[in-house]
């Protein structure tokens, strides 16, 4: 039986952690390298990089941070940002990555998604997808809209239909982010969260807005994840009181009694 | 100390594989290694090991192309040099593999089958726990029920149940380590397994060949 999967979620920018509330007012927390070691150290299951203004001021990927990463962390990590063509790929895997994660270059180009599943295998390419609570409408089934470019950009995509297309096009793992509730610490957007986990058979993350341990617990009790980032309870400067991995798992498994890696 | 002690592990580098994370592994280690491009690379290589990712007939073919498996089959199979598959390194080292219906190395008995995805979700990704057998000096100090990094669809499915040197389950009960003589293999990412995967690539880089491998057969 599998483990509930914590993974550590890092905005980086030029090489430096942040950390953004709803997309946004990002406030630096510290050396991108540095921190992923210390959580690794504390026992994270995996950590993902996520370099936010790579995608908008079409930089190249920081090969740079992820060499730095990858030599100390041997948990698995996954790169996105900047990502716009199969030699990224090669390039991003070569520093030391070992999933990829396509996000607005996803939407844009859909044929990404199939091209490095067919390069690198399924288990290489992940969805990472920000979704943002709508009115039910035609189009919109499911009352979530997928969005681009730092949450800024609307693309009328289905979240639901977005995540059955990115599984059929090669993806091997879908993220749903929430908008709203990014950074409130006050729980993952549970209801899309599970109506993606149920629509698809590749394994599906909760992320956006944990606050405590039950907001963990609720995203793979209730929401049917295999995995959950947290952040802000990991090292957000506006929470009153972070925890450390291990803490957070102790309570996961003596709490709710999910199973948890202990190290 | 012995003079293995000095014993430099060759990885069988791929185009599309995470050779390269194997070898930050062994280099956070302290191990000696190399990267090898093709068996004209061997020269000092004590040890072997074959990362893999991606599909295994891509994997097969990638070998084909650059020449190993006759080179493997006479120092591997034929011979008694130490050899560590991971992942799709597992796989390959049997009959025949369902993806890409490949055909492997053929080292050891058995097939490579699918995970039944109307039972569990595929890939599986993330860690699980790995029970280790009696029977071979290389998961002779792994922990009962320990965690490891686990992302495959595919599982094998070994002809001779005493090649099974560690199981976990998925749905259905599959081999994670695999292990005769000289020849030994996970299906976890042992070097992103965290300290567990770690002290097995140490375990697997640093004992001799008389102390890793096993007498049985």
């Amino acid at each position: 039986m599998l483990t509930a999967r914590l993974i550590a979620c890092f905005d980086v920018v030029d090489g430096r952690v942040t950390k953004a509330r709803k997309f946004q007012d990002n406030i630096d927390v510290g050396d991108a390298a540095q921190i992923a070691a210390a959580v690794y150290a504390d026992g994270i299951d995996e950590v993902i990089f996520y370099d936010i203004l790579a995608s908008a001021h079409r930089r190249r990927p920081d090969l740079a941070t992820i060499e730095a990463v990858a030599a100390q962390v041997f948990v698995p990590l996954t790169v996105g940002g900047g990502i716009t063509s199969l030699e990224d790929m090669h390039s991003v895997l070569e520093a030391g990555a070992e999933k990829i994660s396509l996000d607005s270059m996803g939407v844009r180009n859909p044929e990404i998604i199939a091209m490095g599943s067919k390069e690198f295998g399924r288990q290489c390419i992940v969805q990472s997808m920000q979704v943002r609570r709508v009115p039910v409408q035609p189009g919109l089934p499911s009352g979530y809209e997928v969005m681009v470019d730092g949450a800024r950009v609307a693309t009328g995509l289905d979240a639901v239909a977005w995540a059955r297309r990115g599984e059929e096009l090669g993806a091997g793992e879908i993220v749903v982010n929430s908008i709203d509730q990014d950074g409130t610490h006050e729980g993952y957007e549970l209801r899309i969260t599970r109506m993606i986990a149920d629509a698809v058979n590749v394994p599906v993350v909760a992320s956006g807005g944990a606050g405590t341990p039950s907001h963990v617990a609720a995203a793979f009790g209730d929401a049917h994840v295999s995995a959950a980032i947290i952040s802000s309870l990991l090292y957000s400067p506006r929470m009153a009181r972070t925890m450390s991995v291990n803490e957070i798992k102790a309570e996961l498994s003596k709490i709710h009694d999910l199973p948890v890696r202990r190290t | 100390m012995s003079n293995t002690d000095k014993a430099v592990v060759g990885i069988i580098d791929y185009t599309t594989g995470n050779s390269r994370s194997v070898e930050r592994a062994l280099n956070f280690l302290g191990v000696p290694n190399r990267m090898l491009k093709s068996p004209a690379d061997l020269a000092d290589a004590d040890r072997l090991v074959l990362p893999g990712v991606g599909a295994a007939g891509t994997t097969m073919d990638y070998l084909r192309a650059a020449g190993w498996p006759a080179v493997l089959d006479e120092l591997v199979a034929a011979g008694d040099m130490p050899f560590l598959g991971i992942c799709v390194g597992l796989q390959v080292l049997f009959e025949h593999s369902a993806e890409q219906d490949a055909h492997c190395l053929g080292w050891l008995p058995g097939t490579v089958r699918a995970f039944d995805r109307a039972h569990v979700r595929v890939p599986q990704m993330g860690w699980n726990q790995v029970c280790p057998e009696p029977g071979h000096p290389f998961t002779a100090t792994m922990p009962q029920d320990g965690y490891f990094y686990f992302v495959n669809s595919f599982y094998a499915v070994p002809g001779d149940i005493t090649d099974v040197a560690a199981k976990t389950a998925y749905g259905t009960e599959f081999a994670s380590v695999v292990a005769r003589r000289n020849i030994m293999a996970t299906q976890f990412h042992a070097e992103k397994s965290g300290r567990l995967g770690l002290e097995l690539l140490l375990r697997f880089a640093t004992l001799t060949r008389g102390e890793l491998c096993s007498p049985r057969d």
